[in-house]
């Protein structure tokens, strides 16, 4: 074992971390921006909408984000018509074009997990609030938010563990995240297991860090369903 | 040519490529799920053995596997199983690199990657069945393989249905990076086409359609094998 070269391997792969991190953060925010448009189109009881928000789910989750980002990445740059238009400034980077299509596909998986924490809360609930009259805005924050908050909040743990790995694939749009970086040392050394290795462990360790920070989450938001102490 | 032209079947059209190409990603995610479905076997047996040491690898290897990005696992199992071969077969005597097919490493790192999450689905499924009719076949005097065979098989197999589906879904979709051992499915056949003619946009968009058409197919599939598999059963809802 070459100690010099796991440390400087290892301290390499970690220099690509806060690309990996931001992309990562920054599409799971828009992702979830978008997700909740998504979702209020979903339950609005407005046709047109709903049926708008069931394909979106439909196309994002039934295809491959990898092929998703090739059509954001290099579809939409080789037609003249974004090329002329204001969005290059925007799509001409392949930051910016990671982020857009991973966002697009967490908001379908996100979306799906919201409308579900939305159909576990109980109508009596609802009808109890309304009965006190409460404003809808009023029941949204204090009666159906926590509610759904708690149930979903298992899903999305697991979906924010899995755009972490997601983000492994925009080492095939040309930036440098720790994946692509553990495949150049990997080509450079010739050195098979290692680098990948290495890489691996820091996305499990980051993966694990979000499990964990969820689970206690989880355990803070749901006081009553703890045994009680005797 | 015509947007719609490059997709034909005549000379210089890309349609034949493209369905081929989409049964080559049917093919080797269906083998992915078949290797998965050992492996998650595997796994779930270990963990429900209530051994120390077995539980804990099957435990490790869930975990491990759910914990990596998919693509990081394609490379490793591409490059690590190519690296094992050329050891091999350096050993007898051959010289040189030796690449396992990518056929082979694709569908088995998709069945490795499909098996942590199958393993999971079987173990529901198992603790779903009610231990009266475990305990009732042990009474009437089976063996442990005829235990297995007619009792446990036939409904962890119905109770993972469900799952599975799911599965086959993730299994669709990873599949597609196998694309970067230059296996020739649907991905790697639309970046062809997208880098030969020019038209990226075009051909992405057409691969997505064709996943998009096996999706919603083989899901309609595995609904009508639920709907068959859970005849006769009675149900909370529905």
């Amino acid at each position: 074992m070459d100690f010099d070269f796991i440390s400087k391997t290892f301290v390499r792969l970690l220099a690509a971390l806060p690309l990996t991190l931001s992309v990562w953060f920054l599409s799971v925010v828009l992702g979830a921006l978008i997700a909740a448009g998504v979702t209020w189109m979903r339950v609005s009881g407005v046709k047109p909408l709903e049926w708008f928000a069931r394909v979106y789910v439909l196309v994002f989750r039934g295809t491959p984000l990898l092929i998703q980002l090739f059509v954001v990445y290099y579809g939409l740059a080789s037609l003249p018509a974004v090329r002329a238009s204001f969005a290059w400034g925007f799509l001409r980077d392949a930051f910016n074009c990671a982020v857009l299509a991973l966002a697009l596909c967490t908001a379908a998986y996100q979306a799906e997990i919201f409308r579900g924490a939305l159909l576990a809360v109980p109508h009596g609930q609802v009808e109890a609030a309304r009965a006190c009259g409460m404003s809808r805005l009023l029941m949204f924050r204090r009666i159906i938010f926590p509610i759904a908050l708690r149930h979903g909040l298992p899903a999305y743990s697991t979906e924010m563990i899995s755009m972490v790995k997601s983000t492994a694939l925009v080492s095939l749009v040309t930036l440098w995240d720790v994946m692509s970086i553990a495949l150049k040392i990997r080509n450079d050394t010739l050195v098979t297991y290692l680098p990948l290795i290495l890489a691996g462990a820091i996305y499990f360790v980051f993966n694990y860090i979000i499990g964990a920070g969820f689970l206690a989450l989880e355990r803070r938001l749901s006081p009553h369903l703890r045994p009680r102490p005797s | 040519m015509g947007d719609l032209a490059i997709f034909g079947f005549g000379p210089g059209g890309w349609g034949l490529a493209l369905l081929e190409g989409a049964l080559m990603t049917l093919l080797v995610s269906a083998c992915g799920l078949l290797i998965g479905g050992a492996i998650g076997g595997l796994v779930a047996w270990a963990r429900l053995s209530g051994k120390l040491i077995a539980g804990g690898v099957g435990q490790a290897y869930a975990a491990l596997f759910r914990g990596l990005p998919e693509l990081l696992i394609v490379y490793f199992v591409y490059f690590g199983s190519s690296a094992l071969l050329t050891g091999a077969a350096n050993a007898l005597g051959h010289e040189g690199f030796v690449g396992v097919p990518s056929f082979a490493a694709g569908a088995l790192a998709v069945g490795v990657i499909s098996g942590a999450y199958q393993a999971e689905v079987f173990r529901a499924a198992y603790l779903a069945m009610s231990r009266g009719e475990l305990e009732a076949a042990v009474s009437v005097g089976m063996n442990r393989a005829l235990l297995f065979r007619r009792i446990i098989a036939p409904q962890v197999l119905r109770f993972a249905l469900p799952g599975l589906g799911n599965l086959w879904q993730v299994a669709l979709k990873d599949s597609s990076l196998i694309s970067v051992t230059g296996l020739t499915e649907l991905m790697r056949i639309s970046q062809v086409g997208a880098g030969s003619t020019h038209r990226p946009f075009a051909f992405y968009l057409g691969g997505a359609a064709l996943y998009l058409v096996m999706t919603i197919a083989t899901t309609r599939f595995f609904d009508v094998a639920e709907a068959r598999a859970t005849r006769g059963m009675r149900r909370a809802t529905g």
